[in-house]
């Protein structure tokens, strides 16, 4: 079996055995990078002398007898909206095109210092805006499985480079199911943690409220190794929770007997058959090792999108108002005056979709709109909130379809704005509510493509999430990959 | 709710955007679909129920007030678009 095939712990042990070297295997890793680069776009930037150098120390480490942590010397790639210390970090977008961050994110300097070696930086919708990653200025990426299908998004590039073995590991970030959805369109696993659980500490802020850093991985085993070192309190982030996390490598028991499983019906409405025959074959599955599965009902589920699209808007508008072609990035080169300047850069850096939301979101919260839209939003999501504390008041998961439909046609939905944003119908949610959801590879539907199973638990529950799908990855092999 | 183009251009304005006419039209048509789409908020009872600006409230959090290095200057200003004597340089505000 060729290395790139490994799991990320598979190869951490074999490197922690002396098998093979760190060296060794940043090299192959580097070159898989460039062919998934060079095959579906995937990476923006790939970043060989970062990962030699940082393999070799890893290397001599090993030599002297060090410990380093189970993931010590495995090749990943980041995310592009995640900064890198002198090293392109570009949003996939024309503004920061040139942009190269004077420091690290939290999690970026976490991985460093447990040894992880740094492959690349991944593409991805323009600012993390949309759902199949086909608005970066630096070319739409293409599914694995298909060339032809989209990878899903944003996190795009993060998904399609793990299907890909281009990356043994990756980080995403997932605002409205943009770690959740690419991963179930590229057959891997990918988790969202609980709002605060990861420092968005050099993340470039979307929505700040939504936001969240996860890991995409082969299987759920990887992603606890991940979460293991970047779920951690940082004060760099005011909304990073000052709390006690546990070992997720612990919680990866192979016993789910008695879990309480509620499947909300409304979020198998407009489904494809090929998904839910994929979705209610993983539940039987489930129930077979031991887990209670009951249909329960989520109404409010049919006004999560709207708020979602408010809020996230309204705070993108907000946030992306910091691109003014003064301190970084993108500036217009011919203009008049100082106001000239600020519309030239923004005009010419943006993209339509994202020019699109701060649009939306400077409208909904204008003068004489901010109670209709943004404020109702933000009600919204309190109802939204209740009804899932009501449901895990009786319930530890909530079992749904990531998305409606297998990875869609390139080109298909990209004329439609509203077409493409009421497919993120079951991954919003749990943003608004700041709940943990992972997607596991459940099946394969029309051409083949791959479907994924959505898992959601309480806030601070991840490890239930994990351990499920753990388990579910035990007796299936939908997660095995290319 | 339709939206109206001088009301696109109302936004664009506030939003820092210069938007062409053909941008213009395209932009009416794709904000109307999605506020429409947006206004099956209107038909959510909301009454009484207290706005949530954050999933997990988290309040007040600070750090004690000590000194601390921050970033070089040279390392902030490398990707100015354009500095001069250690500042970033913009064109003249005030005439």
């Amino acid at each position: 079996m060729s290395i790139e095939k490994l799991t990320a712990l598979e190869i951490a042990a074999k490197i922690k055995n002396k098998e093979i070297s760190a060296t060794e295997v940043a090299k192959h890793m580097v070159s898989q990078a460039v062919k998934t680069k060079e095959e579906t776009g995937a990476y923006i930037t790939v970043t060989e002398d970062v990962a030699i150098e940082q393999a070799k120390a890893v290397d001599e480490k090993i030599a002297n007898g060090a410990d380093l942590g189970p993931l010590a010397g495995v090749p990943f790639a980041i995310k592009d909206n995640i900064c890198t210390k002198d090293i392109l970090t570009t949003c996939g977008s024309k503004m920061l095109y040139n942009f190269e961050p004077p420091y690290d994110a939290f999690v970026t300097k976490r991985l460093a210092d447990s040894g992880c070696v740094l492959i690349g930086k991944t593409n991805m919708d323009e600012f993390a805006m949309g759902s199949s990653n086909e608005t970066s200025y630096f070319g739409e990426v293409k599914n694995p499985h298909n060339h032809d299908c989209v990878p899903g998004g944003s996190s795009g590039g993060s998904a399609a480079a793990v299907a890909a073995n281009g990356a043994y590991f990756t980080l995403g970030s997932d605002t409205g199911g943009s770690i959740r959805l690419p991963a179930s369109f590229c057959g891997v696993t990918g988790i969202k943690p609980t709002y605060g659980m990861v420092s968005r500490f050099g993340l470039v802020a979307f929505a700040s409220s939504l936001d969240q850093i996860g890991p995409i991985a082969k299987d759920a085993a990887d992603c606890a190794a991940v979460m293991n070192i970047i779920s951690a309190y940082d004060n760099m982030d005011s909304t990073c929770l000052d709390i006690e996390r546990p070992d997720y490598m612990k919680s990866l028991e192979n016993n789910i007997k008695g879990l309480k499983i509620a499947v909300p019906k409304e979020y198998f409405n407009g489904a494809d058959e090929d998904v839910k025959t994929a979705i209610n074959a993983s539940l039987k599955q489930l129930e077979e090792m031991g887990a209670i599965v009951e249909e329960v009902s989520l109404p409010v589920t049919d006004y999560a999108l709207a708020a979602y699209y408010i809020i996230s808007s309204a705070e993108a508008s907000s946030n992306l108002a910091r691109y003014d072609g003064v301190k970084y990035g993108y500036r217009a080169e011919n203009f008049d005056n100082l106001s000239d300047m600020y519309f030239k850069t923004r005009c010419e850096g943006f993209g339509d979709e994202v020019k699109r939301r701060i649009m939306l979101g400077t409208y909904a919260l204008s003068s004489g709109y901010y109670d209709a839209y943004y404020k109702k939003a933000q009600q919204v999501r309190s109802l939204i909130k209740d009804a899932f504390t009501n449901i895990f008041a009786k319930y530890d998961v909530i079992a749904s379809p990531v998305y409606p439909t297998v990875a869609f046609k390139r080109g298909e939905k990209t004329s439609d704005p509203v077409k493409m944003y009421t497919g993120d119908i079951c991954t919003v949610s749990a943003n608004i509510a700041g709940i943990p959801g992972i997607s596991v590879p459940c099946g394969f539907g029309k051409d083949n493509m791959p479907i994924g199973l959505q898992l959601m638990a309480n806030a601070f529950k991840e490890d239930v999430l994990l351990k499920t799908a753990f388990a579910y990855q035990q007796v299936t092999d939908f997660h095995k990959g290319i | 709710m339709k939206i109206t183009e001088k009301e696109v251009e109302y936004v664009a304005k506030l939003a820092r955007l210069y938007v062409s006419d053909e941008e213009k039209e395209k932009l009416t048509k794709d904000m109307s679909a999605i506020i429409e789409f947006a206004d099956t908020l209107s038909k959510i009872d909301t009454d009484g129920v207290a706005p949530a600006a954050h999933a997990i409230p988290v309040q007040n959090v600070f750090r004690e007030d000590v000194v601390k290095d921050s970033y070089k200057r040279d390392d902030i200003l490398k990707n100015a678009p354009e500095k001069e004597a250690g500042c970033f340089s913009v064109p003249k505000v005030v005439e």
